[in-house]
Parts: structure tokens; C-alpha cells; sequence
């Protein structure tokens, strides 16, 4: 179990080394699929099998093909990395970025990660009721203003894209 | 049962590596792909702490993370495609529109 949870994890960070240093932006598209799907292995390790599925048909699937789509209608020939026209940014950049890095990891370094009282969910009511009943009984119950509008969100980024992206008639 | 801390860590170097894409890339679309990453390595300590604490929530945070992150792409590629009608480049140093 560890084992492969170690293995999914190198492969996701080389899938996000991918993004950072492949010259072409299809490539960098293509391992960002790939450690989407580590990613959603992971969850299924942490018994999140609702989460997994939407993480390889929602980003994988439909965010990741939009991507690909914007990048192949926008072929410009000057598609390989720019030139930096300020070098001492990328040193500023990696120091930031270090910096940033340390913050996150000292906050649960050291064991000293200290977690609140525990929910109400443990795994085996989890496994009993199953989690992806359990997420649809809370979603129409206790979050059912946040579900309403974030469904009228989706509906004003798809209305936004639309008015954005048409092309002005002369 | 993972260790907590290692999946965290996991956690804290994707989101590095995503900061580290916005601020090196001058490919707007791949500065695109860094955001998503980052979102990605925040749903992972989302769905760590909801594992670790019993708790629902997080699970809940990461359906209304991704609808967000969905609308953010949809809406920031149409932004990238109709200044590349303008422009002719994905260079991010060229979108100097509002620059004067």
C-alpha cells in the first residue's frame, strides 16, 4: 500500500516537473494529464472514490481537452519558451518559491500537527452508507445555497466565455 | 494507513511547483496549467484532512473547488484567445494592453 502510494507520488511530481520544464506546451498539457491521474489514484488510496472519479472526468477528461483544444487553435510558431528578458528574476523566483515551500512543510514538520476534535464520519459509516450517498445527502441538505449558486456560477462563466471569445461582426 | 505528513508533503512540493511555473513560464496557457496544479495540490490536502478527521467537508470543498476551477478555465482561455486575436503571441510579456 505504501509502496504504491510512494510510486504515484514520484510519478505526479515528475508529471508537475513536466509542466515546468518541457519546451512544448502540448507536452506540458500531456504530463499534466498524467499527474492528474496519479492524483486520482491517491484518492482512492484515501477511500475518496467520489473525488477520484470527478478529478479523471472533470480535469483529465473535460478541463485538460479544453486546454489541448485552446493550445492547438492558437498554434503560433513562436510556441517554444520565450526568452527571459529579466535573469535575475529567476532567482528571485526560486528563492520565493523556497521560501513559500518552507512555510507549507514547517507547518506539519516535526509532529507537532494539531488536528481539531473528529468528525462525525468515520471510515466504517463511510464504507456502510457508501461516500458517494453520503456526498449527495449533504450536498441537498446542508450545503443546498452553495450548490444552488454554484450552479448559476457555472452558468455565468459559460454565458462569460461565450460573449468573450465571439468574434466582433463588422 | 498513509503517513499524514508524507501525503502532505506530496502536497506542499506540487503547489511549489506550481507557483514556480507561474513565476518562470512565458507561455500564458502553461502559467494556466501551473494554476491548475496548485488547485490540485490543495483538493489533495483537502481530501487528506477529511480522510484524517472524519469529516465530510473537505470532500464537499473539493466538488465546489473543481466546479470553480472548471469556470476560472473556461472563462480565462476565452480571455487568452481573443487577446491572441490582437496580439499574435502567447508570450505573456507582450500583454502590455493596459500598461501606459
Amino acid at each position: 500500500m505504501l509502496i504504491i502510494f510512494y510510486i504515484f507520488a514520484a510519478l505526479s511530481v515528475l508529471g508537475g516537473l513536466g509542466v515546468l520544464f518541457l519546451r512544448n506546451p502540448i507536452h506540458c498539457a500531456l504530463s499534466l494529464v498524467g499527474t492528474f491521474f496519479c492524483l486520482g489514484a491517491i484518492y482512492v488510496m484515501l477511500n475518496a472514490e467520489f473525488v477520484a472519479v470527478i478529478q479523471v472526468l472533470v480535469y483529465a477528461g473535460a478541463i485538460m481537452v479544453l486546454f489541448l483544444f485552446v493550445l492547438m487553435l492558437l498554434s503560433s510558431k513562436d510556441s517554444e519558451q520565450y526568452a527571459n528578458k529579466w535573469p535575475i528574476g529567476k532567482i528571485l523566483a526560486g528563492l520565493l518559491s523556497l521560501g513559500i515551500f518552507i512555510q507549507i512543510a514547517g507547518l506539519f514538520n516535526a509532529g507537532e500537527l494539531q488536528l481539531g476534535p473528529k468528525g462525525a464520519y468515520p471510515l466504517e459509516v463511510v464504507e456502510e452508507v457508501g461516500s458517494i450517498a453520503l456526498i449527495g445527502r449533504l450536498l441537498f441538505t446542508d450545503y443546498i445555497l452553495s450548490f444552488e449558486i454554484i450552479a448559476i456560477l457555472l452558468l455565468v462563466a459559460v454565458i462569460g466565455a461565450v460573449v468573450i471569445a465571439k468574434r466582433r461582426l463588422q | 494507513m498513509i503517513p499524514i505528513e508524507h501525503i502532505l508533503l506530496l502536497s506542499a512540493v506540487l503547489f511549489t511547483i506550481g507557483v514556480l511555473g507561474v513565476m518562470l513560464r512565458r507561455n500564458v496557457i502553461v502559467i494556466f496549467m501551473s494554476i491548475e496544479l496548485m488547485l490540485n495540490a490543495v483538493n489533495l490536502s483537502f481530501v487528506t484532512f477529511a480522510r484524517s478527521m472524519d469529516s465530510m467537508t473537505g470532500v464537499i470543498f473539493i466538488f465546489f473547488i473543481i466546479v470553480v476551477a472548471a469556470a476560472e478555465a473556461v472563462v480565462g482561455l476565452s480571455i487568452i484567445l481573443s487577446i491572441f486575436r490582437t496580439r499574435k503571441t502567447l508570450n505573456i510579456d507582450e500583454y502590455n494592453l493596459l500598461k501606459w
